[in-house]
C-alpha cells in the first residue's frame, strides 16, 4: 500500500535553500526514562518531591490546580523553527493537547493540558524532528534565546545565531548546570535594540572592534538583570569581551551563581539578587576572577564543545530580485485601507539583504491552532528562501527571507487560514502570559486580556497609527512577570483587590518600560479593575493625543511622564494617575455585576492559586 | 486511476479462495479490500450522507448513511438492513466513511452488536482512498436480499445502570473519547480521557497496534482490564476508541452507545473543573 502512496514533492523549489538539518536537539532515550518515571511515580515508588524535580527537568510543568495535566515546554533555541518541527507540533497538539499551541515570551512553544501519561509520547514525536523539553523547566539554563532579527538586522555587527546555538548545546545536559539554585537565563541580542539583553541573568549583544588592523568579533556582555517580583537591569561586565572569551564569561558566571546562589530562600534565589545584595562591583570583581580560574583550568576537549562554527548556516541563500518600488512599507494606512496594504505596513519590515522581507505572524497572545501551524509550515516552505522561522518574545512568528515579489502570495496564504490579521509590529500586539488558563500562580485571566485588547485595538484600527507604533502593552497574570509588563510602554500585573466591598480581579498599571541595550523597567503607577483596563489604555493615548508635541510619539511621551518631564497638562507619574482617576471607577456590584468578574468567566471572582513550581 | 480487474492478484488477500469468505476484524487494508472486490466476496458499506455516495463511491458499494442505522436503533431492524443489503452471516463486511472512521465504527459496531462477526474499518478514510487516486465509482448498488441471524452480543454493549455499577467495580474502566477541553468541562465521575484524536495519525484512522498499545501501558490500564467507552452523544468517537482498543489487545471493550447526552437527560452525577478558564487557550 505504501509504495502506491504519492510522494510530496513541493512543486516551488523555485530559489529555496535545502532545508536545514535536523538540529538533534533530543534524545529517545529520555522519552522512555519518563514514562518508566511517571508509572514509579503513580505506583507511589518515587516521591513527590523527586518527581517533581525529575519532571521539571525534562520540561512538564504542572497545570492549575490539576497535577494529572502537565504543560509541556518546547524549546525553541533561538526561536529557530523548521516546518516539519511545526507540523510535528501541530500533530501533537491534535492528539495529546488541545489542537493548539502556545508561542511563549522565551521563545518556547507550549502544548497545555497534555495527561501526564502522555506527555513521553510528545518528547517521541519531538525527538524525530529534532526537538526536546529537555531543561525547559526547573533549576537549570532555560531555553538561550536570540533576536529574531538576528542575521537580518541591518544594525548588527555580525548574526548572533550561531554563537547562542553553541551556547545552548555548551550547557544543555551539561552537568554544571543540572541543579542550580534556581532557573538562569541567557539572551542574545542582535543590536542594540532588539534583544531583551538587560532582563536576562547572561545578555549578550555584538560587537566588534579594531585590533591590530583587524576586526574582532566580541560582545557586550551584561550580567544579573532579570524580570519578576523584584526586578534588576543587568549590569556591564566590560567593554568589550572578544568571542574568545565569551565560553568562560558564561561558565564563570553560572559557577559563581552555582556557588554563592541562595538556596535556602526560593523567593529570592535568582542570581540578579545575589548581585544585588553583594553589589554589582563586588560581582564583577568576582565574575572576572573567575573566568580565569575558567580559563585556566578548562580542558581543551571541554572548550571545544563550544563550537560556534558547526553551527553556521552554510547554504548559499539565493538573491532576491530587486523591488523597483517598496509595497507600501512606508506609506500611510487607515483602518479602511485594503487589509493586505494594512498587514504589509503593520506587519512587514525590510531586511538588509536586498529584495528581502521579513514577516510578522500575528497571534493572539500566542496562540496557534494545530490546522494554522500546517499551513504556517507550507508557507515557510513554499516562500521564505532559508526555510525556517522563528518565534518571537512578542508570541508571534517572524518568517524571514521573504521575496517582496511574493509577498501578496504569502499573504492570500494566510489569510485562508486566519493568520494575516494586522498589527504584529504595532502597540496592538499585546503580550499576554498563560494566566489562569493553565498556571498555578495567576490571581488573573491576562491571556484572554491581552487578547481583548489585541481584538479592540484592531477593530479601531490603532495599529494603523504610527505614532503609536513603538507603544507596547504587556500583561501578566501575577507579579511574576511572565508577561514581561516590567518592560512595556504601559504593563500591568493580576491581583485580587477590595472594590465597592467585592473581590475583583485587578490589574496593577505601569508605566515607561522598555527592552534592548537602553532597556529600563516601568514605573508602577495605580491598580485598574480588569474590565476598566482596556477603556484605561483608550484613555491614555486619548490624553496623549491632546497634548503630545509634534514628533513625540506615545512611548515617548509616556517615558517623560515618568521622568517628569510630561508637558503642562500632565507634568508626572501623579499628574497622568489623576487624569486616569476617573475611568478606572466601577459601577455598583448590583448595577453591573460584570464588571466585578475576571474575562473568561461568569461567575463571582475569587483568589485561587497554588505552589508555584518555577523553582523546583 | 488503476483497474479493479487488471494486475496480478495481492499477495496475503489472494488465499481465500475455498470454504467461507475471510474473517475481517478491526482494520480492513486498501489492498485486501481491492482484491475482495474484484472477488466479489466483501460487502462494502459506505455510512456517508446519500448525497455524497451519489457522487461517487468505493466500487460495489452500497450506502447506508449512519442517520438510518440511528433511526432503526433495534437489533431486528439493523438485522433486515443487513438483509436487505445483501449481507448474509459469513458475507465479510468494509465499512468506511469520511469522518476519520467514527461514523463506520458505529455502525461496524452495530452489526458486531447484533451478531455479524465478520466486519471491518477501512483503514482510512473515502477523502484519503481518493488522494491516492484509487478506483471509485458512481452506479449506485443493489444487491439480492439475503438471510442473516440474529444474535444479539450483550458483551460489547453498556447502557446507563451498567456503567453506573461499573464504577464501583474493580478492573472496570470508563474511558471518556471526547477532546481534552470537553472532558475537562465535565465527565462521567471517575472516567478517564482518551480523546479520539490520539486514535488516528498519518492518514490512518486508528495508528498500528503497538503505539496503542504503548498509550494504553503508559497510562498504567491492565490489559485483562475490562473498558466501557462513551463519548458526547451517539457513540461515534467512542466507537473509534472501541476498536482502538481492541486493536491494542484488550478482549473485552463495551460501549455506551447512549453515551454522555443520555447520562445528563438522566441527570446523573457529572464531575467538572472549574479552578482554570482553559478554553481562552484554545484559538479558536
Amino acid at each position: 500500500m505504501k509504495k502506491s502512496r504519492v510522494a510530496t514533492v513541493n512543486p516551488r523549489q523555485k530559489g529555496v535553500s535545502p532545508p536545514k538539518p535536523n538540529p538533534k536537539w533530543g534524545r529517545e532515550e529520555e522519552t522512555e526514562v519518563f514514562a518508566k518515571k511517571v508509572k514509579l511515580f503513580r505506583q507511589g515508588k518515587i516521591s513527590e518531591d523527586d518527581f517533581r524535580r525529575f519532571r521539571l527537568q525534562h520540561g512538564a510543568y504542572g497545570s492549575r490546580l490539576h497535577m494529572d495535566y502537565s504543560m509541556v515546554r518546547i524549546k525553541v533555541p533561538g526561536g529557530e523553527i523548521t516546518p516539519d518541527q511545526i507540523e510535528k507540533i501541530a500533530s501533537l497538539s491534535e492528539a495529546f493537547s488541545i489542537g493548539s499551541a502556545h508561542v511563549s515570551t522565551r521563545q518556547n512553544i507550549q502544548l497545555h493540558w497534555v495527561q501526564l501519561e502522555d506527555v513521553s509520547e510528545i518528547m517521541r514525536g519531538l525527538v524525530e524532528t529534532g526537538l526536546t523539553t529537555r531543561e525547559a523547566c526547573g533549576n537549570t539554563i532555560r531555553n538561550v534565546m536570540c533576536s529574531h532579527f538576528a542575521g537580518v538586522c541591518p544594525n548588527e555587527e555580525f548574526d548572533a545565531t550561531p554563537y547562542s546555538m553553541a551556547i545552548a548545546r555548551f550547557f544543555l545536559r551539561n552537568p554544571m548546570c543540572q541543579n542550580l539554585p534556581r532557573k538562569f537565563k541567557i539572551n542574545f541580542a542582535c543590536c542594540d535594540q532588539h534583544g531583551l539583553v538587560r532582563v536576562a541573568d547572561i545578555g549578550l549583544v555584538p560587537a566588534t572592534k579594531e585590533e591590530n588592523g583587524a576586526k574582532v568579533r566580541g560582545f557586550k556582555i551584561y550580567l544579573g538583570g532579570g524580570l519578576g517580583a523584584a526586578s534588576f537591569i543587568g549590569h556591564l561586565l566590560e567593554d568589550f569581551t572578544p568571542e574568545g572569551r565569551v565560553l568562560a564569561t558564561c561558565m564563570a558566571t553560572v559557577r559563581l551563581f552555582d556557588r554563592h546562589g541562595n538556596r535556602e530562600n526560593m523567593a529570592r534565589n535568582r542570581m540578579r539578587y545575589l548581585v544585588h545584595e553583594m553589589g554589582w562591583e563586588k560581582f564583577q570583581k568576582m565574575a572576572l576572577k573567575e573566568r580565569s580560574i575558567v580559563e585556566m583550568t578548562t580542558s581543551y576537549s571541554t572548550a571545544q564543545l563550544f563550537d560556534v562554527k558547526s553551527q553556521e548556516d552554510t547554504r548559499q541563500l539565493p538573491k532576491a530580485p530587486r523591488m523597483a518600488k517598496l509595497p507600501m512599507l512606508n506609506e500611510q494606512v487607515t483602518k479602511d485601507s485594503p487589509a493586505n496594504e494594512r498587514w504589509l505596513h503593520t506587519n512587514v519590515v525590510p531586511q538588509k539583504q536586498e529584495g528581502y522581507f521579513t514577516v510578522f505572524i500575528t497571534l493572539g497572545a500566542g496562540d496557534i491552532t494545530a490546522s494554522q501551524l500546517r499551513v504556517l509550515a507550507s508557507a515557510i516552505r513554499d516562500y521564505s528562501a532559508e526555510g525556517v522561522a522563528r518565534n518571537t518574545p512578542q508570541q508571534n512568528f517572524a518568517v524571514r527571507y521573504v521575496r517582496g515579489t511574493e509577498l501578496r502570495d504569502f499573504y492570500e496564504k494566510l489569510a485562508s487560514v486566519g493568520l494575516a490579521n494586522p498589527g504584529a509590529l504595532t502597540i496592538a500586539s499585546a503580550v499576554g502570559c498563560s494566566g489562569t488558563t493553565s498556571c498555578n500562580l495567576a490571581i488573573t485571566n491576562s491571556h484572554r486580556l491581552a487578547k481583548e485588547v489585541q481584538r479592540k485595538f484592531l477593530e479601531l484600527g490603532l495599529d494603523t497609527d504610527d505614532s503609536l507604533r513603538d507603544a507596547t502593552i504587556k500583561i501578566s497574570g501575577c507579579p511574576n512577570s511572565c508577561g514581561q509588563h516590567e518592560i512595556a510602554t504601559i504593563g500591568f500585573f493580576g491581583g485580587a483587590t477590595r472594590v465597592n466591598n467585592s473581590m475583583t480581579p485587578t490589574y496593577t498599571m505601569l508605566f515607561g518600560g522598555s527592552a534592548g541595550e537602553q532597556g529600563e523597567l516601568a514605573k508602577a503607577a495605580m491598580r485598574v479593575p480588569a474590565k476598566r483596563v482596556i477603556d484605561t489604555i483608550l484613555k491614555v493615548i486619548e490624553l496623549y493625543r491632546q497634548q503630545r508635541s509634534a514628533s513625540e510619539t506615545l512611548h515617548h511621551w509616556v517615558v517623560n511622564i515618568t521622568k517628569g518631564r510630561g508637558t503642562a497638562g500632565i507634568k508626572d507619574l501623579e499628574g497622568l494617575k489623576a487624569a486616569l482617576a476617573e475611568v478606572i471607577q466601577l459601577p455598583a456590584p448590583e448595577q453591573d455585576p460584570d464588571a466585578y468578574m475576571d474575562y473568561g468567566s461568569d461567575s463571582r471572582f475569587s483568589a485561587k492559586t497554588a505552589r508555584g513550581e518555577c523553582a523546583a | 486511476m488503476r483497474s479493479l480487474t487488471a494486475g496480478p492478484p495481492k499477495k496475503k488477500a489472494a488465499k481465500t479462495s475455498p470454504g467461507p469468505a475471510v474473517q475481517l476484524s478491526i482494520v480492513c487494508d486498501a489492498d485486501t479490500l481491492r482484491s475482495l472486490v474484484r472477488k466479489k466476496a466483501v460487502r462494502v458499506v459506505d455510512v456517508r450522507k446519500a448525497d455524497d455516495y451519489k457522487q461517487d463511491h468505493i466500487p460495489t458499494a452500497v450506502s447506508l448513511p449512519l442517520a438510518r442505522v440511528l433511526e432503526n436503533d433495534t437489533p431486528e431492524k439493523i438485522v433486515g438492513i443487513l438483509e436487505e443489503l445483501g449481507v448474509s452471516d459469513k458475507t465479510p463486511v468494509v465499512v468506511y466513511d469520511d469522518t476519520f472512521g467514527a461514523l463506520a465504527a458505529r455502525v461496524a459496531w452495530t452489526f458486531q452488536y447484533v451478531g455479524h462477526t465478520s466486519a471491518a474499518l477501512l483503514e482510512m478514510t473515502f477523502k484519503q482512498w481518493k488522494e491516492l487516486r484509487l478506483e471509485t465509482e458512481k452506479q449506485a448498488r443493489i444487491f439480492p436480499r439475503a438471510k442473516h441471524s440474529l444474535n444479539v452480543n450483550k458483551n460489547i454493549y453498556a447502557d446507563a445502570p451498567y456503567v453506573e455499577a461499573a464504577k464501583s467495580q474493580p478492573g472496570k474502566l470508563l474511558v471518556d473519547s471526547r477532546e481534552r477541553l470537553n472532558f475537562l468541562t465535565e465527565h462521567i465521575p471517575g472516567a478517564k480521557n482518551i480523546p479520539y484524536t490520539m486514535v488516528g495519525s498519518n492518514g490512518r484512522i486508528l495508528r498500528k497496534a503497538e503505539e496503542l498499545k504503548r498509550f494504553i501501558e503508559n497510562r498504567g490500564i491492565a490489559s485483562n482490564a475490562e473498558v466501557i467507552t462513551y463519548c458526547g452523544s451517539v457513540g461515534t468517537l467512542s466507537g473509534l476508541t472501541y476498536y482502538a482498543l481492541r486493536l491494542a489487545g484488550f478482549q473485552n471493550v463495551r460501549l455506551y452507545s447512549k453515551s454522555f447526552k443520555e447520562w445528563k437527560a438522566l441527570g446523573k452525577p457529572k464531575e467538572e473543573f472549574k479552578d482554570a478558564t482553559y478554553w481562552d487557550l484554545s484559538a479558536e
